[in-house]
């Protein structure tokens, strides 16, 4: 297949930029918590050590040669997988992370699979007829829940919930595994958050569709409302709803800390959190590394999306490869 | 001028404004110091020793909610406006030079502040306040740190967009500096979007500042601040929710007076440039 060249050259520049960015990325986690050797004898070794202690210690693991010699081999052991001791754990990073990850995994998928839902039909919704009660309803909703930081409405949630009602547990250990009940809370909170801006993105982007010339074309010709919405406007509404979701996971990443801790969730946030509070370097180090792959990842996903939900993209840049000088006319009049 | 007859700027401005007078006038609101032991645990509503009412109950401590609250107020708004404006200021100045010079400074900031944007924005405050500390002026570095990159995107599409117009080639002839190109005929322009964004990174700020309280890493007690006043009554919150919700309150109606005055002043952009 020839003709997807430039889609793949398109694709290997893209995860080209990604390396070089977790690059940078892992070079600015090194020099924001390691350019200062005495303060990581002090994280690691604690306040109490003796300065001959610490002098021993970072002579021992090498912390004397120069800096990049230091990140070469600090970067080639985060990607050989050896991420150092927690300091406060007195266990290996790496077998304290991957569990938490899975949890936090729960959570996030969990939350996913309700906000998206729920946003995208509200978001189609109000969209559909701008400036009906049902499209002012669900602004004023979005505005209002997006307003509220994650920690309160958690807050109010609980107060309800927990302390009124009694309905549901006030923590979410999963001591007995992952349950329905102890998911509740934190799933609502994080759908409360990051809902109502995918829901005015799919709104803003459904009310565009509707107001084109296909769709008034389909009206004209006697096409009913459901047809109109489900066949015409909605697969061109949701190119930018998919990559508003994506780029919605640092955002969420970020709730899901609060959450975690809150709730005393079992997962990557808590263990962040906790490392933070005890300045445990190397937890700090991978927790953070792993947020920007999370990130990074998520980022890309969203381009593959787009390029497949809008096949016109691929024939252009094709077209555009075989110097067809038809190209950027269909590709604009499409 | 007729934007400011928007209900939603009305309402989200008197929110936004109320809590602006608070803040300034602190001292003579609260009924009580903010930082003196009282009555632990006291319910809302009882007397206080030496007259006087707790109307919001006390904290653990004693100390008056109420009271607490309102001092509250002056580091929250005073925190996230020095935060947002250091973010402005660093991401003004760099989307200009990128958009209006383009080619290696542009690629070059422009990767930058992706490599920025590539973090979870409360991962990379953890990174940096355990670098430096927690501290007011660390929470501002790391906002400026972490939201500069967004308001550079907007400014450097606009420079970008603008400097192929007739009236920047007429100022290059004249012989205009390139400060005065900068800032006095190309910045102008962009403060449609860059107020309504401000409203709104206003609002995101105050929302990780609360959360990095909450977090136990925002302010060092004992003064009071909304998300650090949340941290320290997490743990009796079941037995006694009042010590929680006032200041979860405060801090929700705050962003939620910013996110209307930005979703007005949209709209009322919106209308104008339609023309109506």
């Amino acid at each position: 297949m020839t003709n997807l060249t430039p889609v793949l050259s398109g694709l290997g520049k893209r995860l080209g930029v990604m390396a070089l960015t977790m690059l940078t990325v892992s070079l600015l986690v090194f020099l924001v918590l390691e350019v200062n050797v005495d303060d990581v004898a002090v994280k690691v070794l604690g306040q109490f050590s003796t300065p001959d202690q610490r002098h021993a210690w970072l002579l021992q693991n090498g912390y004397f040669d120069p800096l990049p010699i230091r990140y070469a081999r600090w970067l080639w052991g985060f990607v050989t997988g050896n991420w150092g001791l927690s300091t406060y754990y007195h266990a290996d990073v790496r077998e304290l992370i991957l569990p938490r990850l899975a949890a936090t995994g729960v959570l996030m998928g969990a939350t996913l699979a309700v906000t998206v839902p729920v946003a995208l039909g509200l978001g189609i919704l109000a969209g559909m007829r701008q400036g009906s009660s049902v499209d002012r309803g669900v602004s004023v909703l979005a505005i209002i829940t997006t307003s509220i930081p994650e920690f309160a409405s958690a807050v109010f949630l609980s107060a309800i919930f927990v302390f009124g009602l009694g309905w549901l547990p006030g923590v979410s250990t999963l001591s007995g595994g992952v349950t329905i009940k102890e998911l509740t809370l934190p799933v609502t909170v994080l759908t409360l958050s990051s809902a109502g801006y995918i829901a005015r993105m799919t709104r803003a982007s459904m009310v565009e569709a509707m107001a084109s010339p296909y769709v008034r074309t389909a009206r004209l010709k006697g096409a009913s409302t459901a047809r109109i919405v489900f066949a015409h406007a909605l697969r061109n509404a949701l190119g930018a709803p998919v990559t508003v979701i994506m780029l919605q996971i640092p955002w969420l990443l970020s709730g899901v800390i609060v959450v975690e801790v809150f709730f005393a969730y079992p997962g990557f946030g808590t263990l962040l959190y906790q490392a933070s509070v005890n300045s445990d370097i190397y937890l700090i180090e991978a927790c953070a590394m792993i947020g920007v792959v999370a990130v990074v990842v998520s980022q890309l996903i969203s381009d593959l999306i787009n390029t497949w939900l809008n096949p016109r993209l691929v024939r252009a840049i094709q077209k555009a490869a075989l110097q067809d000088p038809t190209a950027s006319v269909e590709a604009t009049a499409g | 001028m007729k934007h400011f007859r928007r209900p939603t700027v009305l309402i989200g401005g008197g929110i936004v404004g109320f809590w602006v007078l608070v803040a300034l006038f602190a001292p003579y609101l609260a009924p009580f110091d903010p930082l003196k032991s009282l009555t632990p645990l006291a319910p809302p509503g009882t007397p206080a020793p030496g007259g006087g009412t707790f109307w919001l109950g006390a904290d653990l401590l004693g100390r008056d909610i109420l009271s607490r609250v309102i001092y509250g107020a002056r580091p929250v708004v005073a925190l996230s406006t020095l935060a947002t404006l250091t973010a402005y200021a660093v991401g003004v100045s760099a989307g200009l030079l990128a958009g209006y010079y383009g080619r290696w400074i542009d690629t070059g900031l422009s990767f930058l502040a992706n490599v920025i944007l590539s973090f979870p924005v409360l991962v990379l405050y953890i990174v940096v306040i355990v670098a430096l500390g927690p501290s007011p002026l660390n929470v501002v570095i790391a906002v400026t740190f972490a939201s500069a990159p967004a308001v550079f995107r907007i400014v450097r599409t606009i420079a970008a967009d603008l400097k192929q117009r007739d009236f920047i080639a007429a100022a290059v002839i004249q012989g205009e500096s390139a400060w005065r190109i900068l800032f006095i005929e190309i910045l102008p322009n962009a403060t449609g979007p860059l107020t309504v964004d401000f409203c709104l990174r206003l609002g995101y700020t105050t929302i990780v500042i609360g959360a990095l309280g909450f977090l136990g890493l925002g302010l060092p007690p004992p003064a009071p601040d909304w998300g650090g006043m949340v941290n320290e009554g997490r743990a009796l919150a079941f037995a006694f929710p009042h010590l929680v919700i006032f200041p979860c309150l405060a801090i929700s109606s705050l962003v939620l007076g910013l996110s209307l005055l930005a979703d007005g002043l949209n709209e009322a952009r919106d209308a104008q440039s339609r023309g109506s």
